[in-house]
């Protein structure tokens, strides 16, 4: 069977759960082999041979870590040359599509970026894609060379898929251009205790209606009495209230929860690029004329400070 | 010696407009109003500001795109760049991020520079990756997605800027020549004066086909095109959910709706 590269995500031998879902997704095109990179690459095989990784190839060097996306070029391109894979799957963050973008170039292929679905053809994957915020969905191909392609977050379902994983040292000889960007320090993002909120399943979203960075604790309560991620709309942002990693939309996360509730969030087409996707969409916003109201499941026009924490009450008493 | 700054701007269809598709499935770009992409307005401010900051300096704005894009470069100019430069061939219609690269690399090459600022995405394409693919191309360090950045020490000097990742937020450093890219933290961009548009009237666009860069026909295009598009289609309205105001159970009434739906 043809093999399909998949590029890990991984913190220090964790594996991020976007790279199972590409996992499973992989598995559609033909064998996955996945590349594992830097500080820990060798710890990921058992959660990568348990959804489904015939091989895990692995290397390690300061490189990665001291050096913007080419040493991570380098390796990938080194892996495709060993491999010869039928195509390369990445996850689709910033970096992701960088590395993925990078590789295409190289080996003479094309690329496609964010794809939500991934199905095998006669001509080759087929990706999905969400496009002009959401409004449309393509399917597109890779005309030339093996298809190198990134997949958003909860694209597809992690599946257990048991497989032999086992793990082969790759040989990466980096690049003259590979120490071009020099790292000179890094600040690593506190964590919240809350789920990633490209990840969660349910995301909880607070706007310029929020009034206050003080007042996120309203939103804050009703995410944790659902075990949700918080997120923010870009006037939240800009106003200092939440930090820009939570923000939703087109140049902040894109977020595709089962259930994604915005309070005083008014539904701004940039906003909406960011979750429209999402299952279940419900709104809390005063405003009855708000766009968001175009896009819900449920709504209710009101005050968020009432609604809100009767509603955070309501699922602590039903969860008791 | 100038300080020699390239930035890269995108023609795009108003996201706030009616975009769809033309028939050979590329981006309607004639029934949409277009304009500069905001994403690319940034990239403007910052090269603004380095020049502004830097001895001597010169900023070039770069675009591929149809006649009207030059609507784009207008606007840069009116912002305060220097020049602009225009390339445009009826066989770049329908060109993928690939072939993109190509166009702009050459032209960025036969212009000659030191920085390449670019925005963090287009609006329509929001693919991200043009200024990586322009960074292999020409074999320069990629300085990307900065929410700060700085030149010091002119054309031989280095390019330091903060990159917020998910995981952290890392401090890079690279020499020149380099590309850039900057996100919309990079800090708000500046209002054309009455003055900057009048003088933006006067300022050189040069125009350039694919001859003057030496690039093949087929090398481009929807011909040359990397990725096919098989089908686009209009994503269903969302059903009308139910609406309900709130006469003081409204939180109760949602979290019905949410058990129903077995949230909770
Ligand atoms: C290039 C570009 C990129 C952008 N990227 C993003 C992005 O990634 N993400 C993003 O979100 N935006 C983005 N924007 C900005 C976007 O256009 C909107 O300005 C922004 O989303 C508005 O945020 P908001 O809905 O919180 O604020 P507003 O539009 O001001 O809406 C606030 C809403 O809160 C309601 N409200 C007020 N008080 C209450 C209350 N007490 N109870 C209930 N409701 C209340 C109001 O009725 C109103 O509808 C971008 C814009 C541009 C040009
Ligand atoms: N046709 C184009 N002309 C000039 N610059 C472009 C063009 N397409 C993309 N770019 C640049 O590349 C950046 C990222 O675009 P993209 O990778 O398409 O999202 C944009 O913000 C622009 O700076």
């Amino acid at each position: 069977m043809a093999e399909v590269l998949v590029y890990v995500d991984h913190v220090d031998g964790a594996v991020r759960k976007p790279t199972l879902e590409l996992l499973t997704l992989a598995r559609r095109i033909g064998e996955p082999v996945a590349v594992a990179l830097g500080a820990g690459a060798a710890d990921t095989a058992a959660t990568l041979a348990e959804h489904g990784a015939a091989r895990v190839l692995t290397h390690d060097a300061a490189e990665y870590a001291d050096y913007l996306v080419v040493p991570k070029v380098d390796a990938l391109q080194a892996a495709y040359e060993a491999v010869s894979p039928a195509a390369v799957l990445v996850p689709s963050s910033a970096e992701g599509k960088e590395i993925a973008a990078r590789l295409a170039l190289r080996i003479g292929s094309g690329i496609i970026t964010d794809a939500v679905d991934l199905e095998a053809s006669d001509e080759g994957p087929v990706a999905t894609q969400s496009v002009f915020a959401a409004s449309f969905t393509t399917k597109s191909r890779i005309a030339k060379g093996a298809p190198v392609i990134t997949v958003k977050p909860n694209s597809a379902a992690v599946e257990a898929a048991p497989a032999a994983g086992a793990v082969e040292a790759l040989a990466v000889s980096f690049s003259e251009k590979a120490t071009g960007t020099k790292i000179t320090g890094r600040t690593p993002r506190e964590s919240t205790g809350r789920p990633e909120l490209t990840e969660a399943a349910i995301v909880v979203s607070g706007g310029r209606g929020v009034g206050g960075a003080e007042n996120f604790a309203i939103v804050e309560a009703l995410a944790d009495s659902l075990g949700a991620a918080v997120g923010a709309s870009r006037a939240a942002v800009d106003a200092g209230w939440y930090p820009h990693s939570s923000q939703v939309g087109q140049t902040g996360k894109s977020v595709s929860p089962q259930l994604y509730i915005a309070s005083g969030i008014s539904g701004a087409i940039q906003h909406r690029a960011g979750m429209q996707t999402s299952k279940t969409i419900v709104a809390i916003n005063k405003d009855a004329e708000a766009p968001i109201f175009d896009l819900v499941d449920y709504g209710v026009v009101g005050d968020l400070f009432d609604v809100v924490p009767q509603l955070t009450e309501e699922v602590k008493a039903r969860k008791g | 010696m100038s300080l020699r700054i390239v930035v890269t701007v995108k023609y795009v269809p108003d996201a706030t407009g009616d975009r769809h598709f033309a028939d050979d499935l590329t981006v309607d770009r004639d029934d949409v109003d277009g304009l500069l992409s905001e994403l690319d307005e940034y990239a403007v401010e910052q090269a603004l500001q380095i020049a502004e900051n830097a001895d001597d300096a010169e900023i070039t704005v770069l675009t591929i795109g149809p006649e009207e894009a030059k609507d784009a470069l207008r606007k840069a100019l009116s912002m305060g760049a220097d020049k602009a430069i225009h390339v445009e061939d009826d066989d770049l219609h329908g060109t993928d991020a690939i072939g993109t690269s190509l166009v702009l690399a050459k032209a960025i090459e036969k212009a000659g520079y030191d920085l390449v600022i670019s925005g963090m995405a287009s609006t329509d394409g929001t693919m991200g990756v043009v200024p990586a693919l322009v960074a292999e191309r020409l074999g320069v360090p990629q300085v990307t997605l900065l929410s700060e950045v700085s030149v010091e020490g002119g054309p031989d000097g280095t390019v330091k800027g903060r990159r917020d990742g998910d995981i952290a937020s890392e401090q890079l450093q690279a020499s020149l020549p380099a590309v850039v890219s900057v996100t919309d933290q990079s800090g708000e961009a500046r209002y054309p004066s009455f003055k900057g548009i009048m003088a933006a009237k006067k300022k050189p666009v040069t125009s350039w086909d694919l001859d003057d860069l030496d690039i093949e026909a087929e090398e481009v295009g929807l011909e040359g095109a990397y990725t096919v598009v098989d089908s686009a289609t209009e994503r269903p309205a969302r059903t009308a959910g139910t609406i309900v105001k709130d006469e003081g159970e409204g939180g109760k009434q949602l979290a019905e709706f949410l058990a129903g739906q077995k949230f909770i």
